[in-house]
Formats: structure tokens, sequence, C-alpha cells
């Protein structure tokens, strides 16, 4: 077995499936997972097609209309809850697993959480079909854009509660304007506050962004401007004018996507995600070039991403995210148990789309270690040893990790006494919480 | 007492942890099927209980053979001290002694309800953990998709009932158990945690990673494996994983329509280092576990029996770390109030070079295959047909007699 295609799986995969066949070029391998929008994502189950905003918000409707009974799950959560084993059921399965990586990437990027009420829990799932994965090998203005006009982001972020002080419904007192959203989008999904914006410029982003809300008791079901809650009048972002209107906003958005600050933090982000936790500045240069170059375009610097020396060797350094954890663990014994997945996301406190704030997961060691977490993995490596006990340990010692597999390691998995204590020594070896 | 000498695998982080000082074992499963007979059926109320134990025993630290005269020198510094001395073994008759942890063995025994059995293995001569485990479960000459055990239920049910035809407590159902009759699960509330071995060789593996090595030392100080334990003396965790399954096992096989077999298992055996150390909460476990099966069942105990087997022995000399390495020939025990115990059953071989099975291991006298026959025909009363169904090729092996009270 050729170690690059193994580091490959490893490092921007999410850890080798049981027996998968390993490319024989693994950059030529990497970068088809960068082009094109890839096959459809599998939708939960009980839906003909992938369930709409409009399917979402009748639900949503049809629960404010029947309370759910003490004890009883919500429609909505039922629906979101499907969401995240769809999601989950198929990353368990990918063979495009750096497609997925990158979906995932950019979903932390633009986390929304279930802690926010219904909007982002019945907007998340279009949200990933429709704004987030179609672009991740696209051009970034493209996924900002659509991310930006999601339900999911617009509740999370409380664009839907934001309205214009002059506008039509501002003069008749309707609430006021909420700079959440237009904040957010200058310091964590664009510019980042090394880009030196100014609260006034966050102030003149939250009017000019005014009116776009969702409109989901009636017609269209869907994201909308609403003219007369927008604020009238010109609008000076980083010094350039946008005049009144709707389409301020997607204008404003495509400066923001290629503006040299925004660059760097992608570049940064990205390196720090699939090289270290400290970002060798050479690399992050390399890729900022690229974006610089190419218009910001995601697959492109996917495709630097994969040829940075820094990213091959040495290899297994970053430490893998509960998420990304579980979700190697398992690949590595074939497993395609969602809510097994799942269950042990809670346990390691990264459920799906749960993050604390809108910063999203850590993505250094720093962020997830600690005495008690890395008990909790043991543990959650132990039961799920268990559940994989008809595997021969060896087997997938082998598959999953092959010669980067240390010879502690392998002399640990060797002398067990059961095929549970093997398995639970290989998934919690540092091999297996790296990558 | 002193053990750094014995610990070089433990490592010194497991021995300043005082790991080792709690390494009772956890990790044990219990699997019951549900053989609810007809009245009229053969087996009536009789309980089959069959303990696992998994990592293999070394049957000469467990059934002592203190007697032989080359005991002593093979067994070096782990060889137990004859009956009556200080930290000696259980006397059975002269010959053999049970280890010192296994104070209910040995009233069992002389109650005439333990059978030590010696000298024993599968049909299979693998070393491997694994392959044997699977040999030893499936009951073949090859590995085969389905337990001995689990075959063996099939004539036990009846048809059209109602069949949740049986249960399994743990996380995995073993191979034993696995097969086409139908065995439900049943999974203690709290998840399991490894047993402190397991986290001690984690540790010791991990030491060296700068982020998680020091984090689960950190860790492991946090849910009290503190070092400060060793020093004091602290308890040796006794309410276990075992035990626990012990109890609830025992529980439902006395009810009156509960089930009537049941499989568990007790992890920890491998004791390649500090054996003298390693065995004593191991087989505290098992000794405690079975007087919890016994409390439990009460006076079905007196339809019961209970068969722990292992898949095989582990070498006759002590290696060079205190412990001794995978062998072959081993011990079973065989306990209950239906069994004809107060005797050891062994064919004993002896321990002369000559002797023994490839000049180190104890060799084997007596087919497990014998003895799980034996209990399939007498006690279960299983047909000829459905014993050879659940040991297929042994025709040339025949079912040990006299195992039960007549």
């Amino acid at each position: 077995m050729d170690t690059p295609p193994l580091v490959a799986a490893i490092r921007f995969g999410n850890g080798r499936r049981l027996g998968e066949p390993l490319p024989d070029d693994a950059l030529a391998w990497l970068d088809a997972q960068t082009v094109g929008a890839g096959p459809p994502l599998p939708w939960p189950e009980g839906y003909d097609t992938p369930p709409t905003l409009a399917v979402g918000f009748a639900i949503w409707m049809a629960q404010e209309a029947n309370p759910p009974k003490p004890g009883e799950q919500s429609p909505v959560n039922l629906l979101f809850s499907a969401e995240q084993l769809a999601w989950a059921g198929h990353q368990l399965r990918s063979d495009e697993p750096f497609r997925d990586r990158l979906t995932s990437f950019w979903l932390n990027h633009f986390t929304v959480s279930l802690l926010s009420g219904l909007g982002p829990r019945v907007g998340v799932g279009p949200m990933l079909r429709d704004a987030i994965r179609p672009h991740v090998g696209g051009r970034f203005g493209d996924m900002l854009n659509a991310v930006s006009h999601s339900a999911a982001m617009i509740y999370y972020l409380d664009q839907d509660a934001s309205v214009g002080p002059n506008s039509t419904l501002g003069k008749h007192g309707r609430r006021g304007m909420n700079e959440n959203l237009a904040r957010e989008i200058l310091e964590l999904h664009t510019l980042s506050p090394a880009g030196g914006y100014t609260q006034a410029d966050v102030t003149e982003m939250a009017r000019l962004m005014t009116g776009w809300g969702v409109q989901r008791k009636r017609e269209p079901f869907d994201v909308v401007f609403t003219p007369t809650s927008h604020e009238p009048g010109e609008k000076t972002v980083l010094g350039r004018r946008f005049p009144e209107g709707g389409e301020a906003y997607a204008a404003a958005l495509s400066m923001l996507a290629t503006h040299p600050a925004t660059q760097r933090h992608l570049a940064t982000k990205l390196v720090r995600h699939f090289v270290a936790d400290n970002p060798p500045p050479a690399a992050v240069a390399k890729i900022e070039g690229v974006l610089r170059d190419t218009g910001s375009d995601l697959g492109a610097a996917a495709r630097a991403l994969v040829r940075l020396p820094e990213a091959w060797a040495p290899p297994l350094t970053k430490l893998r995210s509960p998420q990304d954890y579980v979700l190697a663990i398992h690949r590595a014994v074939g497993g395609t148990d969602a809510g097994q997945f799942k269950r042990g996301t809670i346990i390691l406190g990264q459920q799906m789309w749960n993050a604390a704030q809108p910063n999203g997961w850590p993505d250094t060691a720093a962020g997830w270690s600690g005495p008690e977490p890395m008990m909790q993995r043991i543990d959650v490596a132990y039961d799920f040893a268990a559940r994989s006990a008809r595997n021969d340990p060896m087997l997938v010692l082998e598959s999953a990790l092959g010669p980067l597999a240390r010879a502690e390691t392998r002399s640990a998995v060797q002398r067990s006494g059961s095929r549970r204590d093997a398995l639970t020594l290989l998934f919690a070896s540092r091999e297996m919480q790296r990558r | 007492m002193s053990r750094s000498s014995h610990l070089p695998r433990i490592g010194r982080r497991g021995l300043l942890l005082g790991l080792t000082a709690l390494a009772a074992a956890g990790g044990s499963r219990l699997a019951v099927a549900d053989t609810r007979a007809p009245a009229a059926a053969g087996a009536g109320d009789r309980r089959l209980v069959v303990i696992l134990l998994r990592g293999a025993m070394d049957g000469m630290h467990a059934l002592v053979p203190y007697a032989d005269p080359n005991y002593a020198t093979l067994r070096g510094g782990i060889a137990l001290p004859a009956p009556g001395q200080e930290g000696g073994v259980l006397d059975l008759g002269g010959r053999f002694g049970l280890h010192p942890a296994l104070p209910t063995f040995h009233r069992l025994y002389g109650e005439g309800g333990l059978l030590p059995i010696h000298a024993i293995a599968g049909a299979y001569r693998t070393r491997s953990h694994f392959d044997a485990q699977d040999l030893m479960e499936g009951g073949g000459l090859e590995r085969l998709d389905s337990g001995w055990l689990n075959r063996a239920l099939a004539p036990l049910e009846a048809p059209g009932r109602a069949s949740r035809a049986g249960l399994v407590l743990g996380l995995d159902l073993p191979l034993l158990m696995r097969g086409p009759e139908r065995v439900g699960m049943w999974t203690p509330p709290r998840t399991a945690r490894p047993e402190p071995d397991l986290y001690a060789r984690i540790a010791e593996m991990l030491h060296d990673d700068p982020v998680i090595g020091p984090n689960v030392i950190d860790g492991l100080q946090g849910r009290g494996y503190a070092a400060e334990a060793l020093a004091t003396g602290a308890p040796l965790q006794m309410e276990g994983g075992f035990m626990r399954l012990a109890a609830a096992g025992g529980r439902m096989l006395a009810q009156a329509n509960g089930p009537r077999v049941a499989a568990l298992e007790i992890g920890g055996w491998d004791t390649h280092n500090a054996q003298t150390e390693r065995m004593t909460p191991v087989l505290t476990q098992l000794d405690r576990g079975m007087a919890a099966l016994r409390a439990q069942l009460g006076e079905a105990w007196a339809q019961t029996a209970v068969l722990c087997i292992t898949e095989f022995g582990r070498t006759a000399a002590v290696n060079g770390n205190g412990g001794t390495d995978h062998g072959t020939g081993g011990a079973a025990f065989l306990a209950g109030g239906a069994v004809a115990g107060g005797r050891v059953l062994a064919d004993w071989p002896g321990l002369t070079r000559d002797a023994l099975f490839e000049n180190r291991d104890l060799r084997p006298t007596r087919d497990l295959r014998a003895i799980a026959k034996g209990l399939l025909r007498d006690h279960l009363r299983l047909h000829p047909d459905a014993v050879a169904a659940a040991f297929p090729d042994s025709g040339a092996v025949a079912p040990e007699t006299g195992l039960l009270r007549a």
C-alpha cells in the first residue's frame, strides 16, 4: 500500500472506509472532488424529494397550530434530526470525502445553530444542499451570496428582525435595525477584524441589508426583499457607495468576497484546518495568492491546498474534532449507523449544527483537548469497539492506518486479550485521534 | 507489597496512577436466551449459564497443581504457596488447590457444587486469542457464523410461542449466542467504561502524545485513578460490570417464566506480566459474580449448571515479566446445584518437560466439547441430533458422563 493515497484519505478525507479502494493518483482523486457540484446529497428519510424551505415552513406552521404534547418530539425537531442523520449517513458512506470535508469546513465557517429557535432548524438542510454544497468548488462570492440570502442564516443572526428606522414600516414604529448579521458577515464570514472595518461600516452594512427577511407564512414561503422595511438612501461601506434598494446587498457581498482581507482570512482558516493549528505563513501566502489571482475561486484554493508540501508531511498532526473522530472510527470499520454517529458526537460535545456561537466549532487541538474530553473519547471508543467487535482488529488497523500505524499501537492491538480491547486501543491511538 | 519490579508493560505511568492496584475486571457482558419451554419439555426448569473468560485465563494460577513436583520450579515467582501457608491455595483434596481469591468457589466445592476441570482445551491448537475464541464459541472445527449455545436453543423453543426468544445483556452479542435463534439484548443504562487495566494500557500507549497523553493522565486522575489511591490502599472497585451482570442474569433466570440459558463474559485474563497482581482482582470479580449469581438464583440454583471456559491456557513456565504467555491446556469450572462436584476432574499429564505440549504448555487431556456436550445431553436433555448440531464433526468426542447429580 502506497502511503500518499492513504494520507490523502486521512488528511483530506474522513479517514479510510474499511476496504475502500485507494486511488492510484492521490492528487487526481482530490482534484476531481473540487470540480462541479458533485452528485446530489441524500435527503432525509420519508421525503420523495429534498425537503425545501417551503416544506419546512409548512411543518413549522402545522406545529404552531397543533403544539406537541409534553414529552412528544416536535415535528420541526423530527425534520431537523432527519436532516442531521441524512448528512451524517452520507459522510459515513461517501466516496467523495474531500468534497465532504470542504462542505463541513464551509458549514462551520457559515455556522448556524439549532440553539437559536426553529428558523435555523428548518433552514439548515436547504442551506447545506442549495447554498453551500454546490459552491465548495466554485466562487466564494457565490457561496457567500447564497448563504447570506438563506433563511437559516437570516433567522440565525436576526436579520428577519431588522427594519430600517426611516422605512415605511420603521416610521410606523415597527421595530428597529438589527446589525447582528451585518457584523458577523464582516467579522466572521469575510474581512475579519484584521480587515480594519469600523463600526460605521457595520452600521452602514446593516442599513444596506434592511428589507431582507423571510416570508414564512404566505407565498413565496422563502427569503424575500420587502421594500417597505428597507432604509432609504445611499449607504457607504468600506468607502464604496451603494444605491438604495434590495440589490445593494448582493453588490456589497460581491465586493467583500474578493477583498484582500477576506482572502487572507479564508486562506488562514483553510490552512489551519487542513495543515496545522498554527498555519505556516508561507502556506497561507500561497493560498491567499491563489484566491487573489482567481477572484476567490474555492476550487482553485482547494487544489492549491492539496499541493502544499506542508499538507503531506509530517502526517497525522492535527487533532481530529469530535465529529471527525467519530466519523473516522465508524468509517474504519465500515459503520453506517448515522444514529450511533450522532450519539457519539453528542457525548463528545459536538452535535451537528449545535455550535454555541456564530464563530462555530474550534479548529485547533486546544479547543477540543482537556482531561475529561479525552476520557470521553476513550469511553466512546470503548463503547463503539463493543459494537464493532465482529471485526478483526488487525484488518481494521491495516485498512485504516497501514504503514502509518506506529509500532506501539500495532503491538498494543496485537497483544490484546479480546477484540473489544484491541479495537478500543486502535480507536484510542494517536493515529486515529489525529489526521 | 512491592509492585514496581513486576510491571514493565503497564509502565511507570500506569503504576503512578495506581491503575494496576485497581485492575479489577470490568468489561463484562451477559447474554441471556429466553428458552421458556413448555412444562412437558425435557429441560423443564434447568438453567445453563456459560461464562466466557476472555483473554485466556492461566489455569495453573486459578486451579493450582501445587502437589506436582515441577510446579514450584516452573512457576518461580508466581508460584502460589501450598495450603495452610500464608496466602496459600485453598485445598481441593491433596493435589490441587484454588487461588485464595476464590473463596466462593471453595465453599461450593465443599458443598459438592463445584467441579474443577484441568488440562482441558478446545479442538483447536491456535494461540491466537481471536481465532481461538471464535472456534471455542462456534463449536466447529472451522470458523462458523453461529455459536454452539445458540444452536442448542432450537430444541428448547416451543412452537407458536410469542417469541422474543432471548435476551443479551451488554453491547455486543458474543458469537457463542449468535445464530438462527432470536436473542434479544439489554444494555446496562450507564455506558460502560473500560476496566482500569485497559485504561492503563491506553494511557501507556498515548503517553508520548504531547496533547492527548497528559490529558489522559489528568483525566484518569480526575476520575479517581489517582496516585494517592495506591498510597492509601484505597479499596478495589468491586461493583464492576461483571458482578452487576451476574446478579441481573441470576434475577432473570430465577423467574418462573424467565430465560433458561444465559451467557456472560469477563475479560482481563491476558496476564503477560505482573500476573500475581493482575489475577487477584479478576478472580475476585469472578468469585463475587458467582456468589451474586447464586444468591439471585435462590432455589433455582439447585437446577443450575454454570460453565466457566476460556479460549486456551497459558505457558507452564513463568516468563521474564512475572507473567505467562499464550499456551494450550488450561482449566475450566463447572458450578451449580445440579452439578456432581466436590472432586477435581483431571487426567493430569504432569509437568515434566516431556509431558508438556510442544515443550512449553500444559498438555490437554480433555476436550471442552466433551463437557459442553455432556451438559447439553444430560442437563438440558437435548436429543443426540441436537447435540450433534451444536458441535458438528465431533462424533469422536463422547459427551462427558457423570457431570450432574442423579
